[in-house]
């Protein structure tokens, strides 16, 4: 038997739907009722300072641990429940370092590409490609530990495609980054997007790294402010850049860091 | 060749899962490989037993015939089986803790991440610490042949293997469990004082729990409830080439309760990894 395509339905699913997403600690509360969505293929931004609820509402969507409240869905697929099929459509690339500093980047390919049950000559063929293609062809049989901080970022980045995900998220990618190699991560990642048609979840608390056309989630407090085009959400808040809207949006809770 | 040329979406079948097992053990061995002071202080460690310790009290201490032996063995044969079930949990200690604290939240992460279902991930993650354990075990046995320990036939380095598997498994799933239940044991000092020394001395790997039954019986009573001591004589009996089957059940029942009881702390809905995140 052959599977055919996925047939093109009347409503074609969201690559990420975060649906009335609440989750606390305790007595904290991480996320409100949060809800949003990003369709295939585009660069969205989700936007927030420091504790805005970024790393848990992204340990939800990575299935980490499951949320309090609501559903999150990948490309239609239940993370709580079909964690198997939405996972296998997701690419992640965390905030701290995750690659194995001791052993060589193709064995840090081999070594995800076996995590997502592909073969070893599979894993070992597109992770070359994909290091090829994030230009560290000759870095390959290097240990991680002799590459420099961007490096690093751009294998992770050639790591989190390995598997072939539709979506990949990126936890604060240029966190630690000099100006040359956030610049290098950015274009890159927007490559991926106008090239390749993978859909980009970016999560950052730096406007500059936004542009126009993005779709841009602001996180404040565990909850959703905004969530549009940066074009829609400037005019939105009768602002002249995403800064000062980010600014005004966000005005009026003033007591965080 | 596109990023996004995605290889063919199909369901996780059984190939995928050899592919992940034999993922997470292959690295495991490299690392544990690249690691040379790791694996020089988990062989030092029982050399400096039983060099030092047994031959001091093999003079003072007269071992009876028990079973499985038949003969007379020498003080240094008797804690073998104990010094060697030691190495199994100082590493099922230290790489439960390790996957969690330290750099290697980040990996762990990177582990749960894939689309195996969780269970999978936990005992692949469990096998790879117990093939390390069985590496560190069988460097130990080579040092200790050239000491004159060894067992009544070669076929005792084969018995022993089984045994193995099955007491790596329990204590590193026990090292699983407390890793995410117990959060004062964040640093190993705290784990060598309240997990490794008392599971390590209030069992019959130093002594023959008919001796510590005429100077303590209450604490006989507490070497007979601890898992460790089934761990020890399993491996005692499995070299002699025997089996105990009472050691047999214990150590597989204690398998599955802290194999299941790691699945359910990690378990997304309820587990420790909730309380790290922020």
């Amino acid at each position: 038997m052959t599977t055919s395509a996925p047939s093109v339905s009347a409503v074609s699913p969201s690559a990420l739907a975060v649906e009335h997403v609440s989750h606390a600690y305790g007595a904290r509360k991480a996320l409100d009722d949060v809800s949003f969505a990003v369709e295939p293929g585009i660069f969205a931004v989700l936007l927030g300072l420091n504790g805005a609820g970024k790393s848990t509402l992204f340990s939800i969507v990575t299935h980490l641990y499951a949320s309090r409240g609501g559903k999150v869905r990948i490309f239609g697929h239940d993370v709580a429940r079909e964690s198997g099929a939405a996972l296998a459509e997701l690419g992640v690339v965390f905030q701290s370092r995750t690659l194995d500093p001791d052993l060589t980047v193709e064995q840090n390919m081999l070594y995800q590409g076996a995590l997502h049950g592909m073969s070893g000559a599979q894993a070992r063929q597109r992770g070359r490609d994909l290091v090829a293609r994030v230009g560290l062809a000759d870095r390959l049989k290097d240990r991680v530990r002799q590459l420099s901080g961007g490096q690093q970022r751009r294998i992770e980045i050639a790591r989190a495609l390995l598997h072939g995900p539709r979506l990949v998220l990126l936890d604060e990618p240029t966190a630690g980054l000099d100006i040359k190699a956030r610049a290098d991560i950015l274009t890159l990642t927007r490559r991926l997007v106008d090239e390749d048609r993978v859909g980009i979840l970016w999560t950052t608390h730096l406007v500059d790294e936004i542009r126009p056309e993005d779709k841009v989630i602001v996180l404040h407090k565990g909850r959703v402010l905004a969530a549009d085009s940066a074009r829609a959400v400037i005019a939105a808040a009768g602002a002249d850049s995403i800064g000062e809207a980010f600014t005004k949006l966000t005005r009026g809770g003033g007591d965080d860091a | 060749m596109s990023a996004a040329a995605s290889p063919a979406r199909r369901p996780f079948g059984l190939a995928a899962y050899g592919h992940v097992l034999a993922g997470v053990v292959w690295r495991e061995s490299l690392r544990f490989l690249h690691q040379r002071e790791r694996f020089v202080s988990a062989l030092v460690r029982p050399l400096v037993w039983l060099f030092i310790f047994a031959a001091g009290f093999r003079q003072t201490l007269g071992i009876s015939i028990i079973p499985p032996y038949e003969t007379y063995v020498l003080y240094d044969v008797y804690i073998t089986p104990g010094l060697i079930a030691m190495i199994q949990l100082f590493n099922g200690m230290q790489s439960s803790l390790s996957m969690v604290y330290d750099r290697e939240m980040g990996s762990m992460r990177m582990l749960l991440v894939s689309p195996a279902p969780r269970w999978f991930l936990l005992t692949s993650k469990l096998l790879a610490g117990v093939a390390v354990s069985i590496l560190q075990v069988y460097a130990y046995l080579v040092i200790a042949w050239f000491w004159d320990i060894e067992p009544p036939t070669w076929w005792g380095y084969l018995t022993i293997l089984p045994a193995l598997i099955l007491s790596g498994l329990m204590l590193g799933a026990l090292g699983m469990v407390l890793s995410s239940l117990i959060k004062q044991l964040e640093n190993f000092a705290g784990v060598m004082n309240f997990v490794i020394f008392p599971m390590f001395f209030a069992s019959s790997a130093l002594y023959p729990l008919w001796r510590v039954q005429e100077g303590s019986p209450w604490l006989a009573t507490v070497c007979w409830l601890n898992p460790f001591t089934y761990a020890v004589e399993l491996i005692r009996f499995a070299f002699w080439g025997k089996l105990d089957l009472f050691s047999l059940a214990v150590v597989l029942g204690c398998t599955i309760v802290f194999l299941a009881a790691a699945v359910i702390a990690y378990d997304p809905s309820r587990g420790m990894l909730m309380r790290r995140g922020g």
